[in-house]
């Protein structure tokens, strides 16, 4: 690919959360998902909002997706504030059924290149289809181009996604605990692919998930969140961890160090803090 | 069980193995047809295989119902209260032949046809105002709640008022069979739209209009297309019924006015054939165009079995 425009130095984050404090409406009246978190992303990042269901992270990502307008405080990319959805900011959700179905997998790919074009710039029907093959190829799924999503496996389909939005190009790739749905082998294998992926074209990324090992592995770094409300309880390095240091000390100790932070020293058993106040 | 009986019921600790894979049988390399490379185990019979076609099982039966049919007719012997199989098979091919069939089923087809897009946008309008309005909401549900369990032939001697004899009163009814059963599917539809898809399409900047036409409506197709399907046999017996008591002054008539007509004539096989009619066109709609559609859409994208 061509010279990344990242390499060059940095003097500003790409996206840059102040104080964002995020309420919605559930049936049991207004519930505030988080308060008051910032954080920094810079390009390159493979940034991880990581904490127990509760702490708002799938909250915050669609906030910087702008479907979420946050009640107090800012989300800004490029220094330009979020306040809609946009092609710059591609999101891979878990479930299966973002592919829509009517779509084959070429076409799932060229949809959004056709409806949004490439960094604001529109493209045509043959570049698009030339782009999403290219994508389909790097993620190991030229042969299914003319298959249709109900085909795939649970990993495919995960993979189609990501290269629907890796072929966008977009500023920041927005991952919603996209392998969640995912059993075990197949999520570790996507791990390795996603960190291949960036390898060979880097991109910026805001990935969240509530697994530590993942968190360790696919981020550089890590903003833990404590739950109701979520609230920013650290910021982690991870650069240093890979698959290949999974199972060393210091990924050990990192991950103990992790726990420690959200669930305090008692470790499991403080998991349901509801059940430890009883007994 | 105690924890005393764990100890005494330990297994024993086995050597372990490794061993080279064995090759799998008839290994498949074409994903897409990982179910075809399973032999059988034995070729199946020639009676078996042909009990297999569901066709041909039906066929057997429709000829059994029919062989009775003309076993009772001939037992009767009365022309006037029950034509044989043969008899009225005669009457619909010559009816077919000699031109006159052809032309009130191409009427009733017509208004059929008419009344059905008329249906079929007052839908669609009705779903487009009740996904942008709430109280287009309250309106869609609260006529369909209303107007759906109106039979509408009922409302024919109102339409009559209001149309006059003809074509017009025709295409009101219809138009009233097709509307609140789609709309109520339409929207049901939209509203079964995954929430994941709908951020996607707003994630890749879609306006309404293309949320609309490239998102909303081909998620929602297994919905409209049964709502399209009820609307047609509604719509379908409507007619025939409405032909059959009003469509009788209508300048030209339809199917139901030949059957109404022979039946003033005493041509009891000719009744007989205009039902087989009836009973051919709505087959022929419900069974092959819409099911060639489900084929080509909603089955092929696997949204519906």
């Amino acid at each position: 690919m061509n010279v990344l425009p990242f390499q060059v130095v940095q003097n500003e984050p790409l996206l840059r959360a102040r104080g964002v404090t995020i309420d919605y409406q559930s049936d049991r009246g207004i519930v505030r998902a988080t308060q008051d978190v910032s954080f920094d992303v810079w390009r390159g990042d493979r940034f991880v909002l990581l904490g127990p269901s509760g702490c708002g992270k799938s909250t915050l990502l669609k906030a910087a997706g702008g479907f979420i307008a946050p009640r107090a405080g800012s989300l800004q990319l490029d220094g330009e504030t979020i306040f809609k959805p946009g092609p710059d900011r591609i999101v891979v959700f878990q479930e299966f059924d973002q592919l829509p179905p009517w779509k084959t997998v070429k076409e799932n790919v060229m949809f959004p290149l056709l409806a949004g074009g490439i960094q604001g710039k529109k493209i045509g029907r043959k570049e698009a289809e030339a782009r999403a093959m290219d994508w389909l190829a790097r993620v190991g799924l030229a042969p299914f181009a003319d298959a249709y999503p109900h085909t795939l496996s649970g990993g495919m389909k995960a993979r189609v996604a990501i290269a629907r939005a890796l072929a966008m190009q977009p500023e920041i790739l927005l991952m919603d605990e996209p392998f969640a749905a995912l059993d075990a082998l197949t999520r570790r294998r996507m791990q390795e692919e996603l960190q291949a992926l960036w390898d060979d074209t880097p991109f910026t990324m805001l990935f969240v998930t509530h697994s530590i090992e993942e968190a360790l592995v696919v981020g550089n770094r890590i903003l833990l969140l404590s739950p109701h409300p979520g609230r920013v309880r650290a910021e982690i390095n991870s650069h240093q961890y890979g698959l290949h240091s999974a199972g060393s000390p210091e990924f050990q100790a990192t991950a103990s160090r992790i726990h420690h932070l959200l669930f305090g020293d008692g470790g499991a058993a403080h998991d349901e803090p509801a059940l430890a106040v009883q007994s | 069980m105690s924890a005393g009986a764990n100890l005494t019921w330990e297994p024993p600790v086995r050597p372990e193995y490794e061993v080279p894979l064995a090759p799998a049988p008839g290994a498949v390399h074409s994903v897409a047809a990982a179910g075809a490379a399973v032999p059988a185990a034995r070729a199946p019979g020639t009676v078996e295989r042909l009990v297999q076609f569901g066709w041909l099982r039906k066929g057997l039966l429709l000829l059994a119902i029919a062989v009775l049919w003309e076993a009772m007719a001939r037992w009767t012997d009365n022309d006037l209260l029950l034509p044989g199989f043969l008899q009225t098979a005669k009457a619909l091919a010559e009816g077919t032949l000699s031109g006159e069939l052809p032309r009130y089923i191409g009427v009733s087809l017509w208004v059929l046809l008419q009344g059905y897009l008329a249906g079929v946008l007052g839908a669609f309008l009705l779903t487009l105002l009740a996904m942008s309005t709430r109280i287009g909401r309250d309106l869609l549900e609260t006529l369909t709640a209303m107007f759906n369990p109106l039979p509408a032939i009922a409302l024919l001697p109102v339409a009559l008022l209001w149309f006059g004899l003809g074509k017009g009163s025709l295409v009101f009814v219809l138009m009233h069979s097709v509307m609140w059963p789609l709309a109520l599917n339409t929207y049901a539809g939209f509203r079964s739209v995954p929430d994941t898809l709908r951020m996607a399409g707003r994630n890749y900047g879609l306006g309404s209009v293309r949320m609309v036409t490239q998102i909303l409506v081909p998620a929602a197709l297994p919905a409209i297309l049964s709502g399209l399907k009820i609307g047609w046999a509604f719509a379908w017996r409507t007619l025939i019924a409405a032909e059959l008591v009003f469509g009788t002054t209508s300048g030209q008539g339809g199917l139901g006015w030949y059957i109404f007509q022979s039946r003033n004539e005493l041509f009891t096989d000719k009744v007989f054939a205009g039902l087989a009619a009836v009973i051919l066109i709505g087959l022929l709609f419900e069974n092959i165009v819409f099911q060639q559609v489900e084929r080509l859409t909603v089955r092929r994208w696997g949204m519906q079995r």
